[in-house]
């Protein structure tokens, strides 16, 4: 069942025939397909990346409440690291100086990478959101006051339970709008994965307007692109957020 | 003691970071010199295997003045569009709490709209796309690669100065705005005496944060032909073509980072903590 | 051996409780009988507090031994929800949970703790709602009540476990005098019912209606105890003379 966009990308040859406009990325099937490649890899890339850093974020909220010094200690450098450093020479320590490391040699002698770009990028994100998202969740448990603990286990919680219906949902709720503020960075920095030639839509859109020589339009579609990509998280996080504020709690 | 609490708030405030006042511990000096030294011990265990070529920590010492010169260009840059940004950025969230309609939507879709653009994007528009020179009447103003990365940073600098304006005015409780009104002030009056400077206190620390998040930012330039700091370690790194001298040249490089920001961030939360508004 | 009513239900004896170098209960011994009314009086800091979180086991004992319904709380094998269905606590602070709405609020823990059958425990919850006479309130958020309402609610969480002995840790000390009258009618019916109620407070008019002993402790000690009337009208130590004095 195929759609016949035909005349809608035949709109465009016609605006660049008379206008000058040039914007391939519709008309044109080889540039239309490289974009929608590069679109896809972005979105990938910032899903993987929002899934593992919430992950991240959580069991490391988690250790830094053990009771162990050591672990908290590890914990508070790899923040401290991570937030006190640029993002751009993570990924570059990450691909250039660890990669050069990681490498097999196949059997024509050639070293291929072990870890992909691709893949590289998305820890390095995900461990830099990561670190943000520790210190967000930390700061949401212990905005719960221990009465409240003590509360639900002197209505006979276990403290797995008590942390399981109590604390946790309220820590969450009170993160939520530090938490949506980082996830929304997060997908903004995707971008720095152009890098080290990840094939997001940043990359293809320069490769494309390097053949194409129409680097006005492109760049105005990739504005136009991102933000609505941004602004989509940002409303989606907007409903879920209001659709679990607390009524009658305004926070300071 | 537990039962002799007069505060009872339903949660506790939500305080990003804040534990405990800062300390100069032994483990930050341990920790910094660990991994330096590992890394260096690294490159020596590899350059003593590649015979006749100098060590680790004397190539990092040779080109130091090098580096430290492309990072004064990191924090020249930040320190420019820290001013353009919020130069630009105070009027603009002003804007956005002013009584014209038209005013207000304007300038709350320009801040949203900067807010949501990626930094590398608008880095990319602002390099490709704005003339290498201006003429005004009859003077020329060459616009060099670096100061159209700068302009390009200050956008979204602008962007957040602008929520962080409107953020603040909002937070004042209303009873000072009713306070002002009670003794015939206008609205610019209450806005330029009683409002904004009290604002200034909210502002600052999330002010300062983003700064730290603008110079841990700058490297970007680098992606679009800027000859700062990272670019430079890249050079620095094909002309001396070794790989042992990968991990610790870029670990060099954070280091320089991180030694600039980690003090702005404490001294973030310290203010913050002097500024809490209970 | 098993317990029985003519027992005590909570038996305190000789407990000692030390926060790092302070001691806070130096050896207090005390009985309360099913279906009295306790009322525990004393300056700030003399470890009152303390002692009913000792109770509740949510503060470990050092020495000493408190029994309520014969078993004891300072065991290492206690099985804590045992001993929390039987014992309800009510704190100065309320606590209630902020995510949930008042009804919410007081089924929680019996669905999710003691798993009982969700419409008896909803049924169950809203007659105890309108027992504390805020029937209309159960869609309401802890947001959106007032000091005095909250507390009613937290009593009425409290009493959705069905405990044989309800706690009250100076309950009314963070409301305003309006609101404090409501709330100690509902205790006071509580009470009537013939619910064991230990209460902690400050509120010396109202310890001398509902109370069927009043004890007084200072700097950690049971200075003395008696019914409430021989009380007010003669203490006996020196030190409950000087309290009364300040307070009355």
């Amino acid at each position: 069942m195929a759609l016949d966009l035909q005349p809608i990308w035949d709109c465009f040859r016609v605006l660049n025939e008379t206008t000058g406009i040039k914007l391939t990325i519709f008309y044109d099937t080889f540039d239309r397909a490289r974009f929608f490649n590069g679109f896809l890899t972005s979105v990938r890339l910032m899903a993987v990346c929002l899934v593992a850093s919430v992950v991240i974020g959580v069991v490391g909220a988690w250790i830094q409440g053990s009771r162990l010094r050591v672990l908290r200690l590890v914990t508070q450098g790899y923040i401290q690291f991570f937030r006190n450093t640029p993002p751009l020479v993570q990924l570059y320590f990450f691909y250039f100086a660890l990669g050069s490391y990681l490498k097999i040699t196949s059997g024509n002698g050639i070293a291929t990478p072990i870890v992909s770009n691709f893949t590289w990028a998305a820890i390095c994100l995900s461990f830099y959101a990561g670190a943000f998202n520790v210190e967000i969740f930390r700061a949401g448990i212990e905005a719960v006051p221990r009465e409240t603990l003590e509360a639900a286990e002197s209505l006979g919680y276990s403290r797995l339970k008590a942390y399981a219906y109590v604390i946790l949902p309220l820590a969450f709720r009170i993160s939520l709008p530090a938490l949506n503020n980082n996830l929304v960075n997060l997908i903004k920095t995707t971008t720095i994965a152009y890098a080290i030639a990840v094939p997001e839509m940043l990359y293809v859109a320069n490769q494309i307007w390097s053949d194409e020589s129409n680097v006005p339009e492109m760049m105005n579609v990739l504005l136009i692109v991102y933000v609505s990509l941004v602004g989509l998280l940002v409303w989606v996080m907007g409903r879920w957020e209001r659709a679990l504020t607390i009524p009658g709690y305004s926070p300071v | 003691m537990i039962a002799n609490r007069s505060d009872f708030a339903v949660l506790k405030p939500f305080r990003l970071g804040a534990r405990g006042p800062f300390r100069f511990t032994i483990w930050h000096g341990v920790a910094l010199l660990a991994a330096l030294a590992i890394a260096v011990g690294i490159g020596e265990a590899q350059a003593q295997a590649a015979a006749g070529k100098p060590g680790i920590v004397e190539t990092i010492l040779k080109w130091t003045p090098l580096l430290a010169q492309g990072f004064a260009l990191n924090i020249a840059m930040s320190f420019m569009a820290m001013a353009i940004g919020t130069a630009v950025g105070v009027p603009l969230g002003l804007a956005q709490i002013s009584l014209l309609p038209p005013v207000r939507t304007g300038s709350w879709f320009v801040t949203q709209f900067f807010r949501n653009s990626p930094w590398l994007v608008l880095l990319f528009y602002c390099m490709l796309l704005l003339p290498f020179e201006l003429r005004i009447g009859n003077t020329i103003i060459p616009l060099p690669g670096w100061l159209k990365s700068t302009i390009g940073l200050s956008l979204p600098v602008m962007a957040n100065v602008s929520e962080l304006v409107r953020g603040a005015v909002r937070s004042i409780p209303f009873g000072q705005w009713e306070a002002a009104e009670s003794v015939a002030m206008s609205r610019r009056q209450t806005l330029t005496m009683v409002i904004l400077p009290q604002c200034i206190k909210r502002m600052t620390p999330p002010w300062m944060n983003l700064y730290a998040i603008l110079t841990v930012a700058t490297p970007l330039t680098s992606v679009v032909g800027v000859s700062e700091a990272m670019t430079l370690t890249g050079d620095i790194l094909s002309s001396e073509a070794r790989t042992e001298l990968l991990v610790p040249m870029y670990l060099y490089l954070l280091l320089w980072f991180f030694i600039y920001c980690y003090p702005i961030a404490r001294a973030t939360l310290a203010l913050e903590k002097r500024f809490a508004v209970k | 051996m098993p317990w029985t009513p003519d027992q005590p239900l909570v038996s305190i004896k000789d407990v000692h409780k030390a926060f790092g170098n302070v001691e806070v209960l130096k050896g207090i011994t005390m009985d309360v009988m099913k279906r009295e009314v306790v009322c525990i009086i004393g300056p700030s800091g003399s470890g009152k507090s303390t002692l009913l979180r000792c109770v509740n086991a949510l503060v470990p004992i050092e020495r000493g031994s408190i029994l309520v319904e014969g078993q004891e709380v300072n065991d290492p094998k206690l099985d804590k929800l045992a001993l929390r269905r039987k014992v309800g606590m009510v704190f100065q602070q309320y606590n209630l949970f902020p995510h949930k709405t008042a009804l919410e609020n007081v089924m929680m823990a019996p669905i999710h703790v003691l798993k009982r059958d969700r419409k008896e425990v909803e049924a169950q919850a809203r007659a105890l709602i309108a027992k504390v006479r805020l029937t209309g309130k159960e869609a309401s958020y802890p947001g959106e009540l007032s000091g005095g309402q909250q507390q009613r609610i937290a009593i009425a969480r409290s009493l959705a476990m069905n405990p044989d002995v309800m706690l009250f840790d100076e309950v009314t000390a963070a409301l305003d005098p309006e609101t404090v009258k409501g709330v100690l009618v509902t205790i006071r019916e509580l009470a009537e019912d013939g619910m064991t109620c230990m209460i902690v407070t400050h509120e010396m008019g109202f310890a001398r209606e509902v109370a069927n002993r009043i004890y007084f402790t200072d700097g950690g000690v049971l200075v003395e105890h008696a019914p409430p009337k021989e009380f007010f009208a003669n203490p006996k130590d020196a030190r409950t003379r000087q309290f009364l004095n300040q307070i009355i």
